[in-house]
């Protein structure tokens, strides 16, 4: 490998030797093309004319009311395909266009970036196996059902937890074996170098749209930006425009689940210890023999015992700060939400508005705070339905 | 000379090396596997210590890391297992281990306690060439051999570089893919064989794939210095859960049988 991928100790590529020279195509192609003006217009045309960027960013009045400061919201939700997560496929998509690979594969967890992943396959025309946890199949079947619609084959992963993590297991493990002419189109900003550093740099229009529009509408920059974080991605997007304002707290909210005095939460960088899981050095959640601990929560997004190596650089530098919502918090802000604002926002994205909320009476009111709404809640309509029936 | 080296010249034939998950299916009935495979023919011992997340490994493997895990197997009694084991006959012993599992026990302390418990080499299975510095000072330091992998689709230039950071034995992944059974031999093993011999004197043994007595063979008539066995043996456990009779008679009848047919060339 040309660059080691390290984030202050973090990071790196802790894989097998048959992965290597798969990882290595990859780096070699990002490096070639990232900065290509062929690329990188056929990209933007694509952000902007599939995709729907930019975003808005949305001053959110009757929810600022509630919280005592004045909120704005990042629109990913307005996104093609109802998440961040398509900005990632665009750009590994075409980043596997320009390479000359003929298949994606993709692990996914909610389904957002399997469902990114195959309309991706669809757009250009690529055979698409997406790697889905028997659970996550289970309690995300709609998009299930239209990764299918867009012609993708996904495959239901039963092997350990059934979750995310072994959905990751898998699709390397398929790699391995098909390394050729498969691409894998890794979700998050984590995994084994390129890929955080891959995925940031495809989300980061999240974060240099967001600054610009603080900036031209209210005229100054935020004093916070908070985003959810299971793997990381929505979170480093929005994170990296405000990275370098060393005024601008950045704030990354994990998911508590039942609390993170029980073991059944994920939140990672909150109650983790540093490891070594899916070719990263980064904080993970295991026991004392380093044995990854089954993780729990009601986003099937944020259901992760690992976090991009970024992250964990941030916590450990002081950049960032790291907080857990649980899930009866997350339940109360996305009705609370949606009544407000008329929007619903995504399971994982209701863990940094809990944040939000938490917050209430202690800052001052003209406080300015930036959510990055990474997700639209349509997909979790029956989750929450299954824990607040409306009677 | 190294350890293998030694073993492989007065060998004057190919190593039988049979791999098992330590603690699959517990403890106690490992120990008995682990026993018999010796006492059938086994050349040198490659061992695995269970992770919850073996990238590296195909279902079955998996399975018996689960199973190993589940009946109480951890890094600390899998040092007791191979102590326990080398007591018994003191065959070379390779470790086959997840990196986080070594970094969490320290990795100095891990290697000197496996060198103490009767160990000859190790192999991080999620470790590349690229990262041999965060193991190799290490096991030499503790008077351990080096083992890393060697695929299909590595360039001439890095399989040098692996040459260079072992002093065990090459493991020669005899095809692209995770460990596992397969019907036939991967086309790609006689070639990388005959690769590795221009390019390097170390002993190579190779693994994945294997699976009969014949693939055994085909192995060591390219020239192979060891056979590496795993998920074969394994799928006699998973097959006789129920039975630890049925499953040593099974694990012994076929290490007896691959040995007869490798030292007959």
């Amino acid at each position: 490998m040309k660059h080691k991928g390290r984030f202050g100790n973090f990071g790196g590529f802790y894989v097998p030797e048959v992965l290597i020279p798969a990882l290595e195509d990859i780096e070699t192609g990002f490096d070639k093309y990232r900065n290509d003006r062929r690329f990188v217009e056929e990209l933007d045309d694509l952000y902007r004319n599939y995709a729907g960027r930019p975003t808005p960013l949305y001053h959110a009045r009757r929810f600022s009311e509630h919280v005592g400061f004045e909120v704005y919201i990042k629109r990913e939700d307005l996104l093609h395909g109802g998440a961040h997560k398509v900005n990632n496929a665009l750009g590994q998509g075409l980043l596997a266009k320009y390479m000359g690979k003929k298949k994606l594969i993709a692990e996914t967890g909610a389904g957002q970036h399997g469902l990114a992943t195959s309309m991706i396959g669809a757009l250009f025309g690529m055979e698409t196996k997406i790697f889905m946890g028997s659970v996550d199949v289970a309690r995300q079947n709609v998009n299930v059902h239209k990764m299918k619609l867009c012609g993708a084959e996904v495959i239901s992963v039963s092997g350990g937890t059934c979750t995310l993590k072994d959905a990751i297991n898998d699709a390397l493990r398929y790699w391995t074996s098909h390394i050729d002419d498969t691409f894998y189109l890794f979700g998050t900003a984590g995994g084994p170098h390129p890929f955080p550093t891959i995925v940031r740099h495809f989300q980061t229009p999240i974060g240099t749209e967001a600054r610009q529009q603080c900036l031209d509408q209210i005229g100054r920059l935020p004093d916070k930006v908070v985003a959810c974080v299971g793997g990381g991605s929505n979170a480093i997007g929005i994170f990296s425009g405000f990275i370098d304002d060393a005024d601008v707290e950045l704030i990354g909210v994990e998911g508590g689940g039942k609390g993170t005095e029980t073991h059944e939460h994920c939140a990672t960088l909150v109650k983790g210890s540093v490891g070594v899981l899916h070719g990263a050095q980064t904080y993970v959640l295991q026991d004392e023999n380093g044995q990854i601990h089954e993780t729990e929560c009601i986003s099937a997004g944020l259901d992760y015992p690992g976090v991009g190596p970024e992250h964990a650089y941030l916590k450990d530098s002081g950049r960032a700060v790291y907080t857990a919502v649980t899930d009866e918090q997350v339940l109360d802000v996305f009705e609370l939400f949606t009544r407000s604002e008329g929007i619903l926002p995504a399971l994982e994205s209701s863990h940094a508005l809990a944040y939000l909320v938490k917050q209430k009476g202690k800052l001052p009111k003209d406080a300015i705070v930036v959510v990055n709404l990474s997700g639209r809640g349509d997909k979790d309509v029956s989750i929450v339905e299954q824990h607040r029936p409306m009677l | 000379m190294g350890h293998y080296q030694n073993l492989f010249k007065t060998l004057n034939r190919t190593a039988l090396i049979p791999f098992f998950v330590i603690g699959d299916p517990d403890e106690d009935t490992s120990f008995e596997l682990v026993k018999t495979a010796i006492d059938s023919g086994a050349d040198v011992l490659e061992l695995g210590i269970p992770f919850s997340d073996p990238v590296a490994d195909g279902p079955t493997i998996q399975k018996a890391d689960i199973r190993a895990m589940k009946a109480g197997m951890t890094p600390a009694k899998a040092l007791a297992f191979i102590k326990r084991i080398s007591d018994y006959k003191p065959l070379p012993i390779g470790l086959l281990v997840y990196y986080n599992l070594i970094y969490q026990y320290g990795v100095q302390a891990f290697l000197t306690d496996f060198k103490v418990a009767g160990g000859t080499s190790v192999l991080v299975a999620d470790l590349s060439i690229d990262d041999a510095d965060e193991i190799a000072p290490a096991a030499e330091a503790a008077g351990l051999e080096t083992v890393f992998m060697v695929t299909p689709n590595m360039s001439d230039q890095r399989i040098r570089k692996v040459a260079e950071r072992t002093s065990g034995f090459i493991y020669t992944v005899s095809l692209l893919g995770t460990t596992g059974e397969r019907t036939g031999l991967s086309d790609m093993v006689k070639p990388l064989i005959r690769r590795l011999k221009e390019l390097t004197e170390r002993p190579i043994c190779v693994g994945f794939g294997i699976s009969t007595a014949e693939h055994a063979k085909a192995v060591a008539q390219a020239g192979a210095d060891g056979v590496i066995i795993g998920s074969r043996i394994v799928k006699f456990i998973e097959g006789n859960l129920n039975d630890t009779a049925e499953m040593k008679k099974q694990v012994g009848t076929y290490i007896q049988q691959v040995s007869k047919e490798i030292a007959r060339l």
